[in-house]
């Protein structure tokens, strides 16, 4: 399994010198196996992934998280949506009333996109989800929903050998009163544990969460709290604040790691990054 | 053991930081959670009973009707609601763990997630003045 990172920026694109090294585009995930091709959200990195798409490739599956701007911006610049042979499935959060065509269709329709969705050439399957587990090519997928404003899903992905899992917008701490004690009162919980990648929310510096309670992210110390809990092997953080550098990005995590250490590696999600799990 | 789903865990994390008594169970009637308001009302903390089973709970409390009866478990709102799915209300006597009796009004709603799973129940308490 490979999982190669297309955009670690939350909320919004970032582009700037200072943010050249962990990149400003916006959540987007590949991961590959042979044939199958998984896409992890649509944000502003998939268009560098339509690109770069690898030949040979006749079906893609994106997995959405939820409907927030940042994870669907890039879906309409996706380069394999305008390929009439190409098999595109769409997956997404269930929600109350609408269906996920009708909300797709909300940012693929004039005013705010020239082409609709029912238009593109490849012209997409869309399949709702929620706590499902269901199966692509090599893949078994295990969806949730986790606390985060609106559905919103956390996915875990095994290939029978390794484990990757995906939150990318996730507020454990809040529905918790003992964080980070009671894994079975835990969001997301069963999704990461155990895991041997988690990309995980860490948008903010611990005193810029306190303000921005119920907002849906965490803080990078209650992410490493949420990873130490699910026993995961490898924690990247994710969904970077669009306001923090390079440099501060890296002074927030050498200020976790410098105060206690960690049973498990640790590092900052950067576009491009490209990981390979047996 | 699995963890809860999202809609219990946030249903605990509210009733756990609301003053009126708050009563959450499964799908089964198992009770999960009550808060520090129910304990007053209960006569025992949560740490103290932990989890327990419809049986044991809608007993436990000794719930009375009106006119001093026994209420079979299948009466009180919450076991309605289990059954049901739907809201339920009732007024009714309790005695607590050490004795005390009041009277109580309950209301039980049934929790519901995206896309229409039932995942339990929430009751809440009211005291009555007598």
């Amino acid at each position: 399994m490979i999982v190669t990172i297309w955009g670690s920026r939350g909320s919004l694109p970032s582009p700037s010198p200072e943010n050249s090294l962990y990149g400003g585009n916006t959540a987007c995930v590949q991961v590959s196996q042979g044939d199958t091709l998984l896409v992890l959200d649509a944000g502003s990195g998939i268009r560098r992934l339509g690109d770069d798409f690898p030949p040979g490739i006749t079906k893609v599956d994106i997995l959405l998280t939820h409907l927030h701007l940042d994870h669907i911006m890039g879906l309409g610049f996706f380069m394999p949506l305008y390929l009439p042979d190409m098999t595109v499935n769409i997956w997404g959060p269930t929600s109350t009333k609408e269906s996920l065509d009708t909300r797709l269709k909300r940012y693929l329709s004039p005013p705010l996109f020239p082409i609709r969705l029912q238009d593109l050439p490849c012209q997409p399957h869309v399949f709702e989800i929620n706590h499902s587990e269901f199966e692509i090519g090599p893949f078994k997928i295990k969806s949730a929903y986790v606390c985060h404003p609106g559905p919103t899903l956390g996915y875990r992905i095994e290939n029978g050998r390794s484990v990757v899992t995906y939150l990318p917008d996730h507020e454990p701490a809040l529905g918790s009163s003992n964080f980070p004690n009671e894994p079975d009162w835990t969001s997301g919980y069963d999704l990461a544990q155990g895991a041997d990648l988690l990309l995980h929310d860490a948008q903010f510096a611990k005193e810029e969460y306190l303000p921005r309670v119920g907002w849906g992210h965490s803080s990078v110390n209650d992410a490493l709290k949420f990873a130490k809990l699910a026993e995961v092997k490898k924690m990247l953080l994710f969904h970077h604040d669009p306001s923090h550098s390079d440099a501060k990005l890296r002074t927030l995590l050498k200020g976790e790691t410098e105060r206690q250490r960690f049973p498990f590696e640790v590092g900052i999600a950067a576009e491009g990054d490209v990981l390979e799990l047996s | 053991m699995p963890a809860n789903q999202i809609e219990i865990i946030l249903s605990r994390q509210l009733a756990d930081s609301l003053s009126i008594p708050v009563f959450l169970t499964d799908t089964e009637g198992n009770l999960l959670f009550y808060n520090e308001p129910a304990e007053e009302l209960l006569g025992k903390r949560f740490e103290e009973t932990g989890k327990m089973p419809v049986s044991e709970w809608s007993t436990i409390f000794k719930p009375i009707d009106e006119s001093g009866k026994p209420m079979p478990p299948e009466e009180l709102p919450l076991v309605k609601t289990l059954t049901f799915h739907e809201p339920a209300h009732g007024t009714f006597w309790i005695e607590s763990l050490t004795g005390e009796k009041a009277n109580i009004s309950v209301t039980a709603y049934p929790i519901i997630g995206r896309p229409d799973r039932f995942l339990g129940a929430v009751a809440i308490f009211w005291k009555n003045k007598t």
